[in-house]
């Protein structure tokens, strides 16, 4: 199978700026992320294809390219639209309700963490915010 | 019979699409989505009976032979989870609307509930007759994007923020699994999964196992497997019971039917299996571990579904027939197991307002049929002899005893002791929510719980805290200092509106809860549903074993599928 050395090179910058993107907590830059990996994947599938070049309709079957990348491609395209509405849907409801984008830490493990605390200093009454800062 | 197979489909999504244009006629709503599950059910019965009469149904979708269309496959272990799983998503289907009745306006299913729950059933339903990798991708993103709405349903800021979780881990599954389908067509040339499995085995070991790890990882996302479990008790306990419920009763076990596929058509020979062995222990361990030390039913239901998705793990990971088939019964004994014990705890819910279990109590006496209603499925995850859940753990050991490898024996004792604290975690929840007597918050006004709405008294935290939460996020927009134990918020966000009544007399008399019936119905009905399972072990464990005999080596279903015959 011949590789077009380009998209490869291509695909790897897209796959880790778009993995280091969702990774992070901010919601907007998941979006982004999820983006460029959705592009990285199509990459990869055109790149799975074949070498680059022959025409998509051709008289004979011979040297015509493959199809079903394509259609793959163009499925994948049309799932990372949708997800992106839905996300972009998800970041607008966050930034309504608490005026952020940012991914919050879980309530129930700060509680876990904060009863913990709280066993240790056997004294309820004393968990004030600058605490539940330090447990987390 | 094969136009029957792609009415599975078919059906559900076409039954969304109206139902989405009946936005304002709720009660023709609920009618269509009804309607519709039945049809889905009363379909994937059918096709349960013909297959294991005649076997495997292949339909080659308009009319294009096998390797180059679509093929749906439909052989007994798909007809086995097709038939469970439409149950119960009728199942839930009912108990959320019995909800949707019940409450008021607050917690009712906001109007996209229906069609969206139609979705993921043809996500779930299309997932099990996939006969191709790439249509398998597109039944999980079905499914996906309608569980995407299904978490975030109402969009409280709890729910944005689970939903987050899961909707970035799930993209990452998905991203996975896409990029191993490409790789496995520039490897074989093909996305057919029986000529994948023709072709596979001519290649170089080291590409092999590449594609097995890849394909291994982007499934063990979706099944929560050890490593990669950790979202599941983050994002589930936050959505509405019943969207818990299904999730939990299917979402994680269209990924263990994806590695059973995987593990028997695709990769059959023992590549990985240590690897699972190892894997299972570990899920079973650590998740039962998690499950201890929770304090929140919900949370603490999430921690065992992961434990015992390594049960499911293990008996795929012997890799013998008789592993799968006890893997195949433990499916279904699973899916209905957690369901039920998740509706339950929707129930639990609403009787006491909240799910922690250190201010729920008093549950036996306010509500005698809904304890009843949990110790069963409890006793039943358990593993107490007579239920399912024992016979499933039985064929399991059983199974890795006839393996004999040290391994599998190790997996044996994990198995023994993640049944044991199991059934010790759900002992402690039935301890503090049903036998032992209201907290004493509460019972230092008894009076007042007869005037007052439960929620007020039982919520855990201290009222200041709330105030405090609310000036919190005031001064801090970026709301990192909201700290409220979840239990609490679920409780303030839920008005709960069960009606209190008093028996008998003045103060010490116990305050009886009066549940909607249709939600106890469906709850009973669903417990009943998990005992049945006991009542026909017998012809269920050896269609599980057929299941498993047909899976046996791979010929059969590439025979099936590329054939060309629809038998």
């Amino acid at each position: 199978m011949t590789v077009t050395l380009v998209l490869v090179i291509a695909m790897a910058v897209l796959f880790s700026c778009g993995v280091y993107l969702l990774l992070e907590r901010s919601l907007t830059r998941m979006l982004l992320g999820f983006l460029l990996l959705g592009n990285a994947l199509n990459l990869l599938l055109l790149v799975m294809s074949g070498a680059a070049g022959d025409p998509p309709i051709g008289k004979t079957s011979e040297g015509i390219a493959d199809p079903l990348p394509q259609a793959f491609a163009l499925t994948a395209i049309v799932i990372t639209f949708a997800v992106s509405a839905f996300l972009l849907a998800l970041i607008h409801r966050s930034w309504k309700l608490s005026r952020a984008d940012e991914v919050e830490v879980d309530e129930a493990d700060v509680a876990i963490g904060r009863e913990r605390d709280e066993a240790a200093d056997e004294d309820p009454e004393t968990t004030t915010d600058a605490e539940q800062e330090a447990t987390r | 019979m094969t136009w029957l197979v792609p009415l599975l489909v078919l059906v559900p999504l076409l039954g969304a699409a109206v139902a989405l244009g009946l936005l304002n006629h709720q009660k023709l709503q609920r009618a269509i989505t009804v309607v519709v599950l039945v049809v889905a059910l009363a379909v994937a019965t059918t096709l349960m009976v013909l297959v294991d009469q005649h076997g495997t149904i292949v339909v080659q979708v308009g009319g294009w032979q096998a390797p180059y269309g679509i093929s749906l496959v439909v052989d007994r272990l798909s007809a086995l989870l097709l038939t469970v799983s439409a149950s119960v998503l009728l199942i839930v289907l009912l108990f959320s609307i019995g909800q949707g009745l019940a409450a008021d306006d607050g917690e009712a299913p906001v109007t996209i509930f229906y069609p969206t729950y139609l979705v993921l059933a043809a996500g779930v339903l299309d997932s099990f007759i996939a006969g191709d990798l790439f249509n398998l991708y597109v039944a999980f993103e079905m499914l996906l994007v309608a569980s995407y709405v299904l978490i975030t349903l109402g969009g409280s800021e709890q729910r944005v923020r689970a939903g987050t979780t899961y909707i970035v881990t799930s993209l990452i599954a998905s991203a996975i699994f896409l990029a191993a389908i490409g790789l496995v067509y520039g490897a074989t040339g093909t996305v057919n999964i029986a000529q994948i499995s023709e072709r596979m085995a001519g290649l170089p070991e080291h590409v092999q196992l590449l594609l097995h790890t890849m394909l291994l990882i982007g499934f063990g996302i979706k099944a929560a497997v050890f490593p990669l479990a950790f979202w599941l008790p983050d994002s589930y306990p936050t959505a509405p019971a019943p969207v818990t419920a299904v999730f939990a009763g299917l979402l994680t076990k269209v990924g263990i039917y994806a590695i059973i596929r995987l593990e028997t058509i695709i990769f059959p020979r023992p590549q990985l299996n240590t690897v699972l062995l190892v894997v299972a222990v570990l899920t079973m361990v650590v998740g039962v571990l998690g499950a201890v030390s929770q304090t929140d039913v919900k949370r603490l239901l999430s921690f065992t579904l992961i434990s015992h998705i390594g049960f499911m793990v293990m008996g795929v990971g012997l890799g013998s027939v008789v592993g799968t088939a006890a893997a195949v019964f433990y499916t279904v004994h699973h899916i209905v197991v957690q369901t039920t014990l998740f509706l339950v705890s929707g129930l639990m819910e609403r009787v006491g307002g909240t799910t922690s279990t250190r201010s729920l109590g008093g549950l036996l006496k306010a509500a005698p049929l809904l304890a009843a209603l949990y110790l069963v499925p409890a006793f039943n995850l358990g593993g107490i002899p007579p239920f399912s859940g024992f016979i499933g753990k039985l064929g399991l050991f059983r199974a890795a005893a006839l393996d004999g490898s040290p391994l599998a024996y190790v997996t044996i004792g994990a198995g023994v002791v993640t049944s044991l604290l199991t059934l010790y975690a759900l002992m402690r929840v039935w301890d503090a929510a049903f036998w032992r007597p209201r907290p004493a918050a509460e019972a230092a006004a008894p009076h007042a719980s007869v005037a007052e709405p439960h929620a007020h008294l039982r919520s855990p935290e201290p009222a200041p805290l709330t105030v405090s939460e609310e000036t919190g996020k005031a001064f801090h927009p970026g709301g990192s200092v909201t700290v409220t134990d979840a239990a609490h918020a679920s409780s303030a966000s839920s008005p709960h509106t069960a009606p209190t009544a008093t028996q008998g007399g003045v103060g010490e008399a116990p305050t009886r809860v009066k549940l909607p019936r249709m939600l106890v119905g469906v709850t009973t009905v669903a417990v009943l549903g998990s005992v049945a399972l006991t009542v026909v072990a017998g012809p269920l464990y050896g269609y599980a074993t057929r299941a498993a005999e047909s899976l046996e080596s791979p010929d059969r279903y590439v025979q099936a599928v590329l054939g060309g015959t629809t038998r």
